[in-house]
């Protein structure tokens, strides 16, 4: 099947039931998506399908349609040229072990495309199913509200 | 001063007074330092740079490189989210006169040179401010234990104490060594030449960059007599810096272990039976093996534990499991749930109920491990007096980090090469060794990785020896075993199961007497067997953050009680404490209220060292501890010393309609030095989450010998709608440099738990606290 994943094309063969995440993950090497539960329970695996926030884990290679657009934390910004999420995180310096960040972040660029002045309760909705085992959730609430003030000016 | 010091009142029994004389470590145990003659104690380790080193580098020590084209830090202690990668490189960097985007951070070789100096603090049966010529001594008898056996290991919030003063030694030997090469070439004298940026300027502004000086340095004997900076010279410690990890860990290009990918790799995964040490009695593959990309179904060989009649356990080599080897670890994962297997029973009671039973029937002369703390009198204070009394419960609880656990093996007969990142690397290879059957650790090679969390879980082998035992069937074959979320929990060594029983009286408004027993199985034994260690002597994890509590209260007893081995477990973040911190200041603040004393004010009056007074005061100031915080809502205060560190907290509550809602959490601790206030504040408001979340949310509990929780659904500890508001302060005024990475755990569930029976008169004795009040 045909797969767009940070706008480049990409051609697998696997079987119809092989979640997103490991095909991202073992059949094209993207690693910033993150195998953490596999179960939906805890947001590491978040990835952007036409701008919306899922979980990759839950994802079927079948329920994907030709054209479908992948954005993974790669595809959303790169060292050199952060995002505004990520530069929000750079700035606070949000992660510790860091693995769960990727998906955080994904999941508060989507929060903001969506809702560009999220509430306290905005942002407690949106990024409660993203888990973080290190316990950075004060500088996850403080990195969301800089992006968020930081688009309102771009 | 309370007396800490360990006494013995056990005249009957010479083994116990020979215990009490031996000495617990993380990693391992001896009977005193004597074993060792003072020529091996102090002859130095080889420097494992010099090895590899070409004509034209330099390696003046195991921690600084610098060749041709760059300058290499070694960063040895294995980060798992707490910044040690960073620090280490600051603490160099400081004298060396280097900027960290200058340099190459590396996890380096394992080593005997690298052997951890800092452990001793909290292995010993004293308090970490005990200065008496006894817990000197036994401080310096483990430290030339870990030197001998060259115990290189990350844990027990040691890795500051071990490397502050290293590193910076090692920075400055560097830097006035390339000074010195620098003044034989130009001719300028030493005392007229300045370093910065990786660079020695001459007095004219002449810039030598120190890789075009390496090969002059290489020739010298390196300039040893260095003194360290005043702190007021610093540059970078102490101050707010961006963590060399932090852009890579934000752009999902930070390579952990699970991401490594190596030539020719195949993905595998693995069942082991659930039911630890259990062995596996038959298994069918036939589904499996026509599924696609499965390459093959392998027998896993390992150790079994098998119960003999009088309870103790024999290890024999059996098949206890079963592994898939197929070109992707998802079909790998669907390939062994097809698999269908008949387990064997486990070597521990099958049910929860008979874990506790075991506890309660613990507390027995015969299993007393320790009486390291007698204030007074107690059984004299309590006669005649009004007792109060209460029992307090802490459950097993997994690691569960984000990363599960993983590792890629290449092995044949002359060797093997192992990618994971693992705590204590030197052991690593000892038991990828000892699968393969290979004589020497040292032909085995581990390039350490970073790690997305352990909380204890990186101390462990499961990773490592069935990775080895795969690749050992596997010749030649790079093969990255990679557990499930489910694998992971069913095979973590959790938290300790614990229990205690408490007893005190008040007078005259005051508290007056505290005893407090505890009982769990070693959590030191069962770890050490697994490293193939010995664990002899008392296990200091029985009582610590509850031998050395802080607080003069004129009667206080504590003692240990060793129940028998159950369920394997294993350190996680803050060890005994994480439970022992609870049952101290969850009953202490039991017998403030039955005292009709304010629980700040008891303390404040009882606190007996003046560092631990002003942490106190700090989260006193700091929550402003007396304001009226109006209708339904309540403060608790709960303070602990662990790993030398006293931390206070105070929690604020709202008992909402819905439950309880934690708004505000105050916490003070004092590490001596602090190296980066920003990553200080990032792991102090993590450890606040960790031990909160886990208080309120986790356990795991065994039914038919498995762990019933599996997975994140029903393990979850805290997420991001109840993390309150945390309000840090670090302080310095300690004499000594510690870690701060697990001490914020064990005052958070006390100080929540008395904020809850503030706020709402509810007392909570036993973990999870959601098992007795709801959380919003």
């Amino acid at each position: 099947m045909k797969l767009i994943v940070n706008g480049q094309p990409q051609q697998v063969e696997v079987e119809d039931d092989m979640p997103l995440l490991w095909i991202l993950r073992d059949e094209l090497n993207i690693t910033g998506v993150k195998y953490g539960c596999g179960i939906s329970a805890c947001g590491a695996c978040t990835v952007h399908i036409n701008g919306e926030a899922m979980r990759s884990c839950q994802v079927t290679a079948d329920s994907l349609q030709e054209g479908d657009q992948i954005t993974t934390i790669e595809g959303l910004g790169t060292p050199p040229a952060l995002h505004v999420v990520q530069a929000a995180w750079v700035e606070h310096q949000v992660a510790q072990c860091g693995y769960c960040q990727s998906g955080q972040i994904m999941q508060a660029a989507a929060l903001l495309a969506e809702t560009p002045n999220p509430t306290d309760e905005d942002i407690d909705d949106a990024m409660s199913g993203n888990l973080c085992r290190c316990g950075t959730y004060p500088r996850i609430r403080a990195a969301v509200k800089t992006a968020a003030k930081n688009l309102q000016e771009v | 001063m309370s007396d800490t010091k360990p006494k013995s009142r056990h005249p009957k029994s010479r083994l116990r007074k020979y215990s009490r004389r031996a000495f617990l470590i993380g990693a391992t145990a001896v009977a005193g330092g004597v074993a060792f003659g003072t020529y091996v104690v102090k002859r130095p380790h080889d420097n494992p740079l010099l090895a590899d080193l070409k004509h034209g580098e330099a390696a003046f020590n195991p921690y600084v490189k610098i060749t041709g084209d760059k300058i290499t830090l070694i960063a040895t202690h294995t980060d798992k989210g707490q910044g040690v990668h960073h620090s280490q490189a600051v603490l160099i960097a400081e004298e060396l006169d280097v900027e960290l985007d200058q340099v190459e951070i590396s996890f380096g070789k394992p080593a005997p040179a690298y052997w951890n100096t800092g452990l001793a603090n909290d292995a010993v049966p004293f308090s970490a401010f005990d200065e008496s010529l006894a817990a000197r001594a036994t401080r310096g008898a483990i430290s030339s234990l870990g030197k001998v056996i060259g115990l290189m290991v990350t844990g027990g919030s040691s890795s500051m104490p071990d490397q502050y003063e290293k590193l910076r030694s090692a920075g400055a030997v560097a830097r006035e060594t390339l000074k010195a090469a620098a003044a034989k070439e130009t001719g300028v004298p030493v005392a007229q030449l300045k370093t910065e940026r990786g660079m020695v300027i001459l007095p004219d502004g002449t810039e030598l960059p120190y890789t075009g000086l390496a090969g002059s340095a290489a020739e010298m004997e390196p300039v040893t007599d260095v003194a360290l900076r005043d702190p007021s010279q610093w540059r970078m410690i102490g101050k707010p810096m961006q963590r060399v990890d932090v852009v890579a860990k934000s752009t999902g290009t930070m390579t952990y272990g699970i991401d490594v990918k190596i030539d020719g790799m195949v993905h595998a995964a693995a069942k082991v039976n659930p039911r630890q040490g259990g062995a596996m009695i038959s298994y069918d593959a036939a589904a499996a093996l026509d599924m696609p990309g499965v390459q093959k179904v392998l027998v896993l060989q390992g150790e079994m534990l098998d119960p003999e009649p009088d309870g103790s356990l024999t290890r024999r080599r059996t098949q206890v499991g079963v592994a898939v080897i197929a070109n992707n670890t998802w079909r790998a994962f669907q390939a062994l749930d097809a698999i269908d297997i008949t387990w064997g029973s486990a070597p521990y009671p099958a049910e929860m109920n008979s874990h506790w039973q075991t506890l309660s029937d613990s507390f027995t002369e015969d299993r007393l491990d320790s009486e390291w703390r007698t204030d007074g009198d107690v059984e004299t204070a309590l006669k005649g007096a009004e007792i109060l009394q209460a029992e307090y419960r802490t459950p097993y609880v997994a690691h569960a980090p984000l990363e599960p656990i993983s590792a890629i093996i290449r092995a044949d007969k002359d060797g093997a090469e192992v990618w994971a990142g693992h705590q204590i690397q030197r052991f690593a290879q000892m038991k990828v060794a000892e699968v393969l059957g290979l004589d020497d650790p040292e032909k085995v090679t581990l390039h350490n990785q970073f790690i997305g969390g352990s909380f204890g879980h990186r101390l462990e082998f499961e990773n490592i020896t069935t990775a080895a035992e795969i690749a050992r069937q596997m010749p030649g074959v790079p093969v990255k075993l990679t557990f499930s979320r489910e694998e992971d929990f069913a095979h973590d060594f959790p938290r300790q199961i614990a229990m205690a029983r408490s007893r005190g009286a008040v007078k005259a408004g005051k508290v007056d007497a505290f005893d407090l027993q505890i009982a769990m199985p070693s959590v030191v034994t069962s770890q050490m067997s697994r490293a193939g260690q010995p664990a002899i002597g008392p296990d200091n994890q029985i009582v610590a953050g509850a031998f050395n509590m802080p607080f003069d209260i004129p009667n206080l007893r504590v003692r240990g009680y060793r129940a028998p081995e159950l369920a394997p477990i294993s350190s996680w973040r803050s060890v005994g404490a994480s439970s022992h911190g609870f049952f101290a200041e969850g009953f202490f603040d039991e017998l403030c209220h039955a005292a009709g004393a304010d629980p700040m004010e008891e303390r404040l009056r009882l606190v007996n060292k003046s560092v631990h007074r002003k942490v106190l005061e700090a989260v006193a100031e700091m929550s402003n501890w007396g304001s009226d915080l109006g209708p339904n809502r309540g403060r608790g205060i709960a303070m602990v010393e662990s790993f030398g560190v006293p931390t206070a907290e105070v929690v604020e509550v709202t008992a909402t309609e819905d439950g309880i809602k934690i708004d505000k959490v105050y916490v003070a601790a004092d590490v001596g030095q602090i190296i980066d206030p920003i990553n200080f504040e990032n792991l102090m408001q993590g450890g606040v989450v960790w031990g909160l979340g886990h208080a309120m949310n986790c356990e795991i509990t065994y039914s038919d010998g498995m762990a019933e929780q599996s997975n994140f659904d029903s393990h979850e500890a805290m997420r991001l709608y109840q993390c309150p508001e945390i309000i840090v302060r670090g302080l310095e005024n300690g004499d000594a440099i510690r870690g701060i990475g697990e001490p914020p755990v064990p005052p958070a569930a006390p100080a929540l738990a008395n904020a809850i029976f503030a706020a709402t008169g509810t007392r909570l004795r036993e973990m999870p606290f959601a098992n007795f009040v709801d959380f919003v």
